[in-house]
């Protein structure tokens, strides 16, 4: 069927150039991809589309910004309700299993395999394949920008109040606030409500859960157990610290977030994506000594690797079979090692290939000024094999139980919460949308 | 009622109304079909019918038993009251300022008109910048006494700041309708009322507030409508407060937008518009039977 319908195609290209009508051959196939960056990311994205498009003649991808993530999930759903619906969309890590339960998508292997791709799907970090795996560790989507959380430190700021080297521990961090404070600085340690660098990333690096269920991979019926963890020790100390004024809530309501904080030099210490480290670099007073480091960890703490952030890229089902030939193509481009690389150097997400990681390191790439650091995020991510509580989160509605954490952090930091009521109130709102979820799915089991 | 045009044929005049018949078919009564389709069941995100679980009055059940709902209506009432009045205010009292012909007023009318040709999000964005606590226009008077301004952190001065939004913006609207309306009294029952020695505000109570009744009871429906479940509250609090801090400014249309889009949870969310639309019926007709028997309209 399909190769009459080259054959016919081919024949009216060749009728109409017989004709001299229009320069070009059989018509290509068109197919959408929406994804969720914008600003300068989003640039790059159309950039990856454009040397897509170069590289070959017979596909041609039409890549449109949706202007946000949870708008591109959204907007997403409309589409495929309304059976218009792009070949290819980008999903952010909290929308996983929104999709995977979704009946929605062509899983990631069975499209490549289908479509004559041989992808060694081994040579993917662990850490980031994980979290787009089913439980037999086969890829559901495909990891495209990649990142964990990191921490930024000026460096002069460091030196000028005589502290050595970076932080490794959180006492580390409490000693250098402290020095910071005493030379001067207002704003030692910047912080926001955002769960995934506080919540999250410090859970998985400390080996502790964020719901049982090894976090939801086995089952539908998980509930959050975040407030019987390390984790109320360490925001009872990051409210000790906030008291002191060592620790300083920096969010956007306030007037400015983190990262503007950081950059601005008002705060010296921050938490953030090793995505920002392009931003901070680009912003950041020129001649500013800074560095990135792996997150801290409580003196003591055998550290596991940190969890993935970002997003990933899911084909959805119900479009022409013409277009899952462009789609894997498409897929296959952009996991060529030449790509990886081009797409890590112009944005600041990780390489999620080994070879991709190897080849760079191989090129000096991380021993460049302007991306020293970036190979910290890899460590981070790889530093141990990925164990229950740091594959991954699996919850449902996740992107409702972030902002429940982080009204509960507006609680504790801002209201009369006590850190354990404020996590207790999270958890208890967050099982709710839990169970809710369970029954939507109900029947639907995780693979 | 005594001359009354009257249609001879039915279909004339259905066919008059066909094209805001089909309007309101296709982009009100067929959504909310759907809502009340999706309050009685659980749906799945992506839709797949087959899977669709009918459960009866259980999403209902589910909102009426969350404390947090109940904190939100009643945060919705009190900023739709408060939104309404203090915008009804301000634009009458700058209605009478220009009625009564002061230096400037007709360049003033141009201008307070046009607050309300800007898109809600824009007025929060740009309130967000002025009102940010620590590097916003008003960031000094925190230089006077720390946290005397401070949304982010607290409820209360949040709730103001989304109010302030939400006036702002309608002063204009319901400027428009009371100019129209105070320049439709007649001069010379003012000008008498003056000549026997009363002065603006008497004038004003007497006069003014009487014979505006009928336009000021529409502006007080439209305007507790519009902030109880108006596209503009929604794009105010979600460029400001996004519903923060810890709910405080967690209104019943942001609630629902997030729930439903945010959180992918279509059942509990079109139950919570039903019981919106429930609400909105009974507060239109509470104002219809008690407050429009005041109102005199000629």
């Amino acid at each position: 069927m399909q190769g009459f319908g080259v054959k016919i195609g081919l024949a009216a290209g060749l009728l109409a150039a017989g004709f001299g009508a229009t320069p070009a051959m059989a018509e290509k196939v068109k197919f959408e991809f929406w994804y969720g960056l914008s600003g300068d990311l989003g640039e790059r994205v159309q950039d990856a589309c454009k040397k897509f498009n170069d590289s070959q003649a017979n596909f041609e991808i039409v890549c449109t910004s949706q202007n946000g993530y949870p708008e591109t999930v959204q907007n997403a759903i409309a589409a495929y309700r309304a059976k218009k619906h792009p070949a290819i969309v980008q999903v952010f890590d909290g929308g996983t299993l929104d999709l995977m339960l979704s009946g929605a998508f062509v899983p990631a292997k069975k499209l490549m395999e289908d479509n004559g791709y041989k992808i060694d799907w081994s040579n993917y970090f662990p850490g980031i394949a994980n979290y787009y795996a089913t439980a037999k560790g086969e890829l559901n989507s495909f990891p495209f920008n990649s990142s964990t959380a990191m921490f930024y430190y000026n460096v002069d700021a460091f030196t000028k109040a005589g502290i050595q080297g970076a932080p490794e521990t959180w006492e580390d961090v409490e000693a250098a606030a402290r020095k910071l404070k005493a030379a001067g600085y207002a704003c030692p340690f910047g912080f926001s409500f955002d769960s995934w660098a506080t919540v999250e990333q410090f859970s998985a690096i400390h080996n502790q859960p964020i719901a049982t269920k090894n976090n939801g991979y086995d089952g539908l019926d998980a509930e959050l157990t975040l407030n019987k963890t390390k984790l109320v020790d360490h925001l009872t100390f990051f409210k000790k610290m906030t008291d002191e004024g060592l620790f300083v809530v920096k969010t956007k309501q306030l007037g400015m977030d983190v990262v503007p904080a950081f950059t601005s030099e008002t705060c010296q210490m921050i938490q953030t994506s090793i995505a920002d480290h392009g931003t901070v670099g680009k912003t950041i007073k020129q001649g500013t000594k800074w560095d990135v480091t792996m997150l801290p960890v409580w003196k003591g703490t055998a550290r596991q690797n940190s969890m993935v952030g970002g997003a990933s890229l899911w084909v959805l089902n119900n479009r022409p079979e013409a277009e899952y030939k462009g789609a894997a193509a498409f897929l296959n481009f952009i996991a060529q090692p030449d790509m990886v690389e081009w797409w890590s150097t112009v944005t600041g997400y990780i390489p999620v290939t080994k070879t991709g990681f190897e080849a760079m390191k191989a090129k000096g790439f991380y021993d460049q000024p302007a991306f020293k650091g970036r190979e910290k995020a890899i460590a981070s991510l790889t530093f141990t094999p990925t164990s229950a509580n740091t594959r991954g989160i699996r919850l449902g509605g996740f992107p409702q139980i972030r902002k429940e954490i982080s009204d509960a952090m507006e609680g504790i930091f801002f209201g009369k919460l006590t850190v354990q009521a404020g996590l207790d109130q999270a958890v208890e709102r967050g099982n709710v949308i839990l169970r809710r979820f369970e029954k939507t799915y109900a029947g639907k089991v995780l693979n | 009622m005594n001359k009354r045009a009257v249609f001879k044929s039915w279909w004339l005049p259905v066919l008059f109304a066909l094209p805001q018949l089909l309007l309101i078919l296709f982009f009100f009564y067929w959504p909310a079909i759907s809502v009340f389709n999706w309050a009685f069941t659980l749906e799945p995100a992506f839709g797949g019918a087959g899977e669709r679980l009918f459960v009866g009055f259980d999403n209902f059940r589910e909102v009426f038993a969350d404390s947090e709902y109940w904190r939100s209506v009643s945060l919705s009432l009190f900023f739709a009251f408060t939104a309404t009045g203090l915008s009804m205010f301000i634009a009458f009292i700058l209605a009478i300022c220009v009625d009564r012909q002061l230096k400037g007023s007709s360049l003033f009318r141009f201008f307070y008109i046009w607050p309300y040709a800007i898109a809600a999000p824009a007025v929060g964005l740009a309130f967000r910048f002025i009102f940010a606590p620590e590097s916003g226009l008003i960031a000094v008077v925190n230089t006077w006494s720390p946290d005397l301004w401070n949304p982010a952190k607290y409820g209360s001065h949040a709730m103001i700041l989304v109010i302030i939004c939400f006036a702002w913006k309608w002063i204009g609207y319901n400027f428009i309708f009371m100019t129209a309306g105070l320049q439709s009294i007649p001069r010379s029952l003012l000008e008498a009322s003056s000549m026997d020695g009363s002065g603006p505000v008497r004038r004003a109570l007497d006069i003014q507030i009487p014979l505006l009744a009928p336009t000021l009871f529409f502006l007080l429906v439209l305007n507790l409508t519009e902030s109880f479940v108006g596209p503009d509250t929604f794009g105010i609090v979600d460029l400001t407060t996004e519903g923060g801090p810890n709910k405080a400014t967690d209104v019943m249309v942001y609630r629902i937008v997030s729930e439903a889009f945010r959180g992918l949870n279509y059942s509990g969310a079109a139950a919570q518009s039903l019981v919106l639309i429930g609400l909105i019926m009974v507060f239109t007709f509470i104002q219809f039977r008690f407050v429009e028997r005041r109102v005199h309209y000629k």
